[in-house]
């Protein structure tokens, strides 16, 4: 029908203007300055193109490359504790007793605190004088006491020990929602079956709740490969850039010492990272929409 | 019998997971400069509202409410609106390209901050916009239309198109079918869809930090982040602020904790 | 009061008309179409080509909303944020009706309907077979030019459909409504239907009368799909004198039941079809063809019985009075006169 296609058009058009301003356009300017010369501090060289030079300075950039491996070991340890304790979470949430809801509300509080509240809390907790950490470790002990922030394992151990206790609640959920469409009369099945307890979790419940952990797994590591908040308000990057991640890396780089171009290409190379896990995504979200609709 | 302590254990070591630290933090909001710095810290406090105090006082805590509260409350606004039109088209036109910008949109809500931070700085410079409310407001509503439009579209899709036409062959012409019949019907999910973009405007910092750089605009997590302290940090007041900004969220979150869970669910596994 | 489409490759060619008052029926087997039709007609869709007229206007550039027509859906879609009362209400609304206005029209038809007690109910809170009213009566409160129903009853309970059929006839009666119903269930369509459209595959098959689609169904798929059981239908040839039939090893001699022999198709090949209430079991000794009981399908006022005769299976009706075991042999008698010819699909007459 014409009408309703000229309609439907009408009605999508101020997203497209919203959207194609502020991230099409974006994402696209960005790759062209990446090409660039452009230092705001300096704003008499203009704009330069230099071709590949900012990609093969941040190939050959230590802080750089270390932001990276920092950014992949961020994502390679939460990410399992996350999707790990949120399958528990969820296993016992999807359980039938009273209390139930207060559970699962208890749940979502840390995912609706705001990053910065949590990071600034999980900060103070790993105080060297007043935190909650020294207290639970040595007790009246004060002199045993010690900064973890100062120490770089520490630090970035500190940063995960954030990330992973305020997003778990979303793994939780989402597996939760996974639980929740295996009808009883699988288990019920699986036990006339013959089906211990772990042989129905092994064989009924891991199986079918795989689509669910599936997406939480690459949501939780797009979102992870992003991390900002934690670092910028718990250690701005230190000590010693043990805690430098790729896209604190970037922010420092364009508006903080206003080096666009080189910023730039930083942003690119964070981009085609998250790019990459999201066609992994959107390839098995299809395949597993493809099987769901044979099914 | 060993099935239900089971389950009181893990319920209780879940609970206490997700609720103390937060806790903690809040006990120290309310205790005295000089509980605040003992050394071993004191778990329960004196119950004062001195940093409270201090937090609005001296350092503007109400201003960053304000602030977030604007931007918040007017980008979910306009982000609702323009994402239900959409999100009504997607859900009734289920063209070819619909479902290409309904993937292009999910791919937009999985860039990284940073690579489009730069040039949206730009845009917003050139337009004078840097430091506004309605800059970082347009921002956000281009940040949270991917989010809006996929939730709104699977609660539009569950309106069945039958009703609409119904409405349609009694009398109503499109625009009206949708406001007397279709939006009524899919109210539930406007409100869980308008909670969860609030929820992320209240609670975003990249860009916040990047756009608001006068104090005077600034929304709350910049505010937090930045706490400016003359010697030590003022964690009292810190713990204050992240208390106030975090309760209204708390609230609202375990008010339509449902909701919230199946927008999420809708987000994500339909996503 | 005529209408004509000619549709998209779902619809070929169709047109025909439907005069004021009557009750037509719209018969197809699932995706032949007939809904398209429908939503043609009620402007929820546009037609490629053609038209469609209401009194003689052409109406198909109007938006649903000005064409004075009526639509119960199969779904029903009543409205679930609105009482029964604004559900039936709402067309009269929209066309500024006034309250006076309403409120009789909504009492009288929720009278006629006998759902007045239910007016202040949402619909979540009705059976469907209250559901089935309060979509009829959204209907009726706007005294519209036509009424078009898209199988109506199919989401009802066998009891509750038979009731609702006869509710239905009565209520045509009473209104004079000109109505357009879509249905793919024959029984339905032969006891409401004043004129039956039949429709397989975007294609009209034929228009006429209920009786007349029943006894003379213009080709093989009409006869297939009106009437149950199916009719039986046997492919095969006539010999050269035209009065033998050749099926497989089967010989059926055709002059006792035709007045004269099939000469003029001689050695061609037909098919030949008779339904099971014109078949009946005889003892073995007797009838026009022998065979062997497979199953017997007592259904309490009648018993049809699958009979297998040479690797053919005939379905027939026996009374009850005769006596009927599996495995049993018995012979056929067919009614004289009540043999359907068809070639190449279409019907013929002897």
């Amino acid at each position: 029908m014409k009408s309703s296609y000229r309609l439907a058009l009408l009605f999508l058009l101020p997203s497209f203007a919203f959207v194609g301003l502020f991230t099409l356009f974006p994402i696209f300017e960005s790759f062209r300055l990446s090409f660039y010369r452009m230092i705001l501090t300096l704003p008499w060289l203009g704009q330069k193109f230099v071709g590949w030079e900012n990609y093969t300075d941040l190939w050959t950039d230590p802080v750089a490359m270390q932001a990276l491996t920092t950014t992949l070991i961020f994502v390679a340890v939460t990410i399992p504790l996350e999707l790990l304790f949120g399958l528990g979470m969820a296993l016992v949430m999807n359980e039938v007793f009273r209390g139930r809801g207060l559970l699962r509300a208890v749940v979502l509080i840390p995912w609706a605190i705001p990053t910065v509240v949590s990071s600034q809390m999980w900060r103070f907790i790993f105080n060297d004088r007043y935190g909650l950490f020294n207290f639970v470790l040595f007790g009246d002990d004060t002199a045993r006491y010690f900064a973890p922030m100062a120490d770089p394992q520490l630090a970035l151990i500190a940063i995960m020990v954030a990330e992973v206790w305020k997003t778990t609640p979303f793994p939780a959920l989402i597996i939760l929602a996974g639980l929740q469409t295996i009808p009883d009369e699988l288990y019920e099945a699986a036990g006339i079956d013959g089906a211990t307890a772990w042989q129905k979790f092994r064989h009924v419940t891991l199986p079918l709740i795989s689509p669910a952990l599936l997406l939480a797994l690459l949501f939780r590591t797009i979102d992870a490969l992003r991390v900002f908040d934690l670092v910028f308000v718990m250690t701005q990057g230190g000590p010693a850039d043990a805690t430098n991640v790729l896209q604190f890396y970037g922010y420092k780089k364009t508006f903080a010492e206003g080096m666009v171009g080189y910023g730039s290409a930083i942003a690119v190379g964070v981009f085609v990272l998250s790019l990459t896990v999201a066609l992994i995504y959107l390839r098995v979200l299809r395949a597993s929409q493809l099987r769901g609709a044979t099914q | 019998m060993k099935r239900w302590l089971a389950l009181l254990l893990f319920s209780f070591g879940i609970g206490l997971y997700c609720l103390l630290p937060f806790l903690w933090f809040v006990l120290t909001s309310l205790k005295s400069p000089a509980e605040l710095t003992a050394i071993p810290p004191k778990l329960i406090p004196a119950f004062q509202w001195g940093f409270y105090l201090s937090a609005l006082e001296k350092h503007g805590l109400l201003r960053y409410v304000g602030n977030s509260a604007i931007v918040a409350g007017l980008a979910t606004f306009v982000s609702i609106v323009i994402g239900s039109l959409a999100a009504y088209a997607m859900a009734r036109f289920q063209l070819a390209w619909t479902r290409f910008y309904l993937l292009l949109l999910l791919a937009i809500s999985m860039f990284p901050q940073i690579a489009i931070a730069g040039p949206v700085w730009t845009i917003l410079n050139r337009l004078d916009s840097l430091n506004t409310y309605h800059g970082l407001v347009a921002a956000y509503i281009a940040l949270t239309l991917p989010l809006a439009i996929w939730i709104l579209t699977t609660f539009f899709r569950e309106v069945p198109r039958e009703i609409e036409e119904a409405a349609l062959i009694d009398g109503c012409s499109r625009l009206q079918a949708l406001r007397k019949v279709v939006l009524p019907i899919a109210a539930p999910g406007i409100l869980t869809a308008a909670l969860l973009v609030f929820i992320y405007c209240w609670n975003e910092f990249f860009f916040a930090l990047i756009i608001m750089t006068d104090p005077q605009v600034q929304t709350l997590p910049v505010g937090i982040a930045l706490f400016p302290g003359e010697y030590t940090m003022p964690w009292g007041e810190i713990a204050a602020a992240s208390t106030l900004a975090t309760l209204p969220l708390i609230a609202l979150t375990l008010i339509f904790q449902r909701g919230i869970v199946r927008g999420l669910a809708a987000g994500a596994v339909k996503g | 009061m005529g209408k004509h489409f000619g549709a998209n490759e779902i619809l070929k060619d169709i047109s025909f008309e439907v005069g004021d008052g009557e009750f037509c029926i719209l018969l197809g087997p699932s995706g032949c179409g007939k809904s398209t039709i429908l939503r043609l007609i009620a402007g929820l869709e546009e037609p490629t080509r053609g038209a469609v007229r209401l009194g003689g206007e052409r109406i198909d550039h109007l938006p649903p909303r000005d064409r004075d027509i009526a639509f119960v859906f199969q779904t029903y879609a009543l409205y679930p944020h609105m009482s029964v009362f604004d559900n039936l209400a709402f067309a009269l609304r929209m066309r500024g009706a006034s309250r006076d206005e309403i409120e009789t029209k909504v009492r009288d038809a929720a009278r006629l309907l006998e759902i007045e007690t239910l007016l202040e109910r949402r619909p979540q809170a009705l059976s469907g077979g209250q559901r089935q009213r309060v979509a009829l009566g959204r209907a009726i409160v706007r005294q519209p030019k036509v009424f078009l129903f898209d199988e109506p009853l199919s989401n009802l309970d066998a009891a509750l459909r038979a009731t609702m059929r006869v509710e239905l006839a009565r209520l045509h009666r009473r209104l004079g409504a000109t109505i357009v119903y879509v249905t793919h269930d024959q029984a339905e369509a032969l006891t409401l239907g004043e004129k039956i459209v039949v429709l397989h595959q975007g294609i009209i098959q034929q228009i006429d009368s209920a009786a007349e689609i029943y006894h003379r169904p213009v080709n093989t798929r009409v006869a297939r799909f009106v009437g149950s059981p199916q009719m039986n239908m046997l492919d095969g040839t006539v010999d050269e004198t035209g009065s033998l039939f050749r099926c497989g090893h089967l010989q059926l001699n055709l002059s006792a039941f035709l007045g004269r022999p099939l000469v003029q198709f001689a050695g061609e090949s037909l098919t030949l079809g008779i339904r099971a209430e014109d078949l009946e079991p005889v003892s073995p000794d007797q009838g026009w063809l022998r065979g062997e009981v497979e199953i017997i399908e007592d259904l309490g006022s009648d018993r049809f019985v699958h009979i297998q005769c040479n690797h053919f299976e005939l379905i027939a009706r026996a009374g009850r009075e005769f006596a009927l075991e599996r495995r049993q042999t018995v012979g056929l008698n067919a009614a004289p006169g009540r043999m359907h010819f068809f070639q190449n699909e279409r019907r013929i007459e002897p």
